[in-house]
């Protein structure tokens, strides 16, 4: 009973994955679980999937947020590449570029202009009811062009010593990238599931008229994922840019949309909105960043990574689709009395509802 | 992706208003595109002078081909409430499939359908996820791009050029006199719009493309072949991709694993700007090749101003904002 209600839960299937993934590893390599002291920071394979899984930790997690409401946010990957525009231009343009002070007021101008980006499509989403794929791929276009006019189509490298730690550095001998993505990380599960925020996000995404008319105020509660959604955006873009040190507006984030929708995916979410987990999204994020690591690791050419990815997502999607479900569980739900349907299963209420018309 | 598809229910409501104007209604984002267009035309006209020739009327064609048989392909998915991100990868998998092919020795008369039909496996595979599996088209189109990638790199890691007559005569050759010209690629490409729009209006299977769009349910419960059209839908966009494989290789030279790098938004872009709406069931595919010249328009006037050419993008973002707002306060009219 016990172990087929683990074997049932939605996250079961990411989690074995991740763990084969870590096993194909370590077999192949045994040295990739060891973890070395260096200079007051850990240093190893496991590491370097925690630090540069934080890029795509903090998009995956505005993401979540957007699917949730129903929604999608296509625009992640070029409102990433203006918040290294933004602040690296201005630390660029600054006196004193090593100065703490300058370094906050760049991250900050970068936040604040994302956060109006993401508000954007928040507007478009919720006030002119634009279809979000539609109004984030707006942003998705300009974006890149409005990043190219920041830097002036130049690539701006700048030399920043505090900047750079946002990429580099260790605190308690951990990467403060992935402190930065976690910290955030929990704060936002925090205060969406501690509060009716996320429950409402639910609401919203099973059925926006129907929220609406039950006194959720849907078009704020757009507007805040959305918005949210574009400062994670940010915060990513001000990660991938001190990792770098330099502002690329063509490559900064380039189909990062795509690996976080998947991470969300991966992670159980359904993009028919209504349900979300934060837990899954991060055990997608890890999937995606420990496959990239493997591919490096085993030597294969990361060029060919894509294919994997494809396999993965496929895979996953089959164990998520209805038909493969039933065809495999056929048995074991006829001794079940009924279908989970609505709040208590796995299922999203619209899968539920397929189920039951089956 | 989103259930709300205001343009759906307007149709129905729309025959208040009598079948002449319903038409017209229907057909109103398509003649606003080519109003732009004109305008457009015009106002280069106005600005540079010596702007409306035959020579760029032709060049028009000739920048994009493979750019209009993407919208194509793209427009039939669109259409059924679908998308699908592969076919730029597809370009890049079909010209390094050729370009092995051609290296291997073979002749055009094998390689180029080979290269056709590869754009048509990943469509299929696509199609199979699509309408056996229902995995949603946006992450199952997802996989197919990264198939198709990684498969171009499977291919090859780098760029490899490709000489062959049969290929360069495709967009080698200049048919017509003096500033009036034209490719055997362009007429391929223009057959294929009126392909698309003699099967998309004028048999069962276009009727059904349509009935999906609108109303899936209502297709199903109507017996309509649901899903053998949506497995047939991204077989014909895989196939266009695969035809614009060709005609990108044959416009290079080569084949090169990074072709097409986003250019499945551009043709999004297309379709959109040519009218048809994204939640599906309303849009001409003639829309859509007015949308690929308004988007080769703008290209050449960003040349021709000697601008950066960043400035494709800010004003593709700033026209589709337009047509779909645009679109929004049609359908917001219709239904009011």
């Amino acid at each position: 009973m016990n172990a087929s209600r683990i074997v049932h839960h939605r996250l079961f299937w990411p989690v074995v994955a991740l763990v084969a993934l870590i096993l194909i590893n370590t077999i192949s390599r045994p040295t990739f679980l060891s973890i070395t002291v260096k200079e007051g920071g850990l240093y190893g394979s496991l590491i370097d999937i925690l630090r540069n899984s934080s890029q795509l930790m903090l998009v995956a997690l505005g993401m979540t947020l957007v699917i949730a409401t129903r929604g999608i946010d296509l625009s992640v990957g070029a409102v990433l590449a203006v918040a290294g525009a933004v602040s690296l231009t201005f630390i660029g343009g600054s006196s004193h570029p090593g100065d703490l002070g300058t370094v906050t007021i760049a991250v900050l101008l970068g936040l604040a202009v994302t956060l109006v980006l993401g508000a954007w499509n928040g507007f478009l989403v919720s006030v002119i009811k634009i279809q979000p794929i539609i109004a984030t791929l707006l942003l998705m276009f300009a974006g890149r062009g409005i990043a190219m006019l920041i830097t002036k189509g130049q690539i701006t490298t700048i030399n920043s010593p505090p900047y750079a730690q946002f990429a580099s550095g260790h605190l308690l001998g951990l990467p403060v990238a992935f402190l930065v993505a976690l910290a955030v990380t929990v704060l936002v599960a925090v205060v969406v599931r501690r509060s009716a925020l996320g429950m409402l996000m639910e609401a919203v995404g099973v059925n926006p008229e129907a929220s609406r008319l039950a006194g959720v105020q849907a078009r704020g509660i757009i507007w805040i994922v959305y918005a949210l959604s574009g400062l994670l955006a940010g915060m990513s873009g001000i990660l991938y840019s001190s990792n770098i040190m330099a502002a690329d507006a063509n490559n900064a984030g380039l189909n990062i949309e795509l690996d976080a929708i998947l991470a969300v995916v991966i992670g159980g979410t359904s993009l028919a909105g209504g349900r979300f987990s934060i837990a899954g999204t991060v055990v997608g994020v890890l999937i995606i960043q420990t496959l990239t690591t493997s591919i490096t690791f085993l030597g294969i050419p990361p060029a060919i990574t894509p294919v994997f990815k494809a396999i993965v997502v496929i895979a996953i999607c089959l164990t998520q689709s209805q038909r493969v479900r039933a065809a495999i569980g056929s048995r074991h739900r006829r001794t079940r009395q009924t279908p989970t349907a609505g709040g208590l299963g796995t299922e999203s209420p619209i899968e539920a509802e397929k189920a039951a018309t089956a | 992706m989103s259930a709300e598809s205001p343009v759906q229910s307007a149709g129905f409501r729309g025959i208040q208003t009598g079948p002449v104007l319903r038409r017209v209604n229907a057909w109103l984002p398509v003649i606003a595109t080519v109003a732009i267009l004109l305008l457009m035309l015009l106002a280069g006209q106005l600005y540079f002078g010596d702007f409306v020739t035959p020579r760029l009327v032709s060049s028009l064609f000739d920048n994009n081909p493979y750019l209009i048989v993407l919208a194509v392909g793209m427009t039939f998915v669109i259409l059924t409430g679908g998308i699908d991100l592969s076919v730029g990868s597809v370009i890049a998998f079909s010209g390094l499939l050729g370009a092995q092919l051609f290296a291997a020795g073979l002749p055009a008369v094998v390689v180029l359908p080979l290269m056709v039909l590869s754009g048509t496996l990943i469509g299929a595979v696509i199609g199979i996820m699509v309408a056996v599996f229902d995995i949603q088209p946006f992450i199952a189109s997802l996989a197919g791009m990264f198939l198709a990638r990684g498969l171009a790199y499977v291919t090859s890691l780098k760029s490899l050029p490709i000489k062959n007559d049969g290929l360069n005569w495709l967009l080698g050759t200049s048919w017509g006199g003096g500033q009036w010209y034209t490719t055997p690629g362009v007429v391929l490409a223009l057959l294929l719009v009126a392909l698309a729009f003699w099967v998309l209006h004028y048999t069962r299977f276009g009727r059904t493309v349509y009935a999906i769009g609108g109303n899936e349910q209502s297709a199903r419960l109507m017996g309509l072949p649901v899903g053998r059209t949506k497995f047939l839908i991204y077989v014909i966009s895989g196939t266009g991709a695969g035809i614009a494989g060709v005609l990108f290789a044959s416009y290079t030279q080569s084949g090169n694993p990074l072709a097409g790098l986003g250019m499945e938004l551009q043709a999004i872009a297309a379709v959109v700007i040519g009218g048809t709406i994204l939640s599906g069931g309303s849009g001409y595919v003639l829309g859509s090749l007015a949308g690929v010249l308004v988007y080769g328009l703008i290209q050449i006037a960003i040349t021709y101003m000697s601008v950066d050419s960043w400035w494709t993008y800010i004003v593709i973002g700033v026209l589709l904002l337009v047509f779909v707002v645009f679109q929004r306060a049609l359908s917001a009219r219709r239904r009011g």
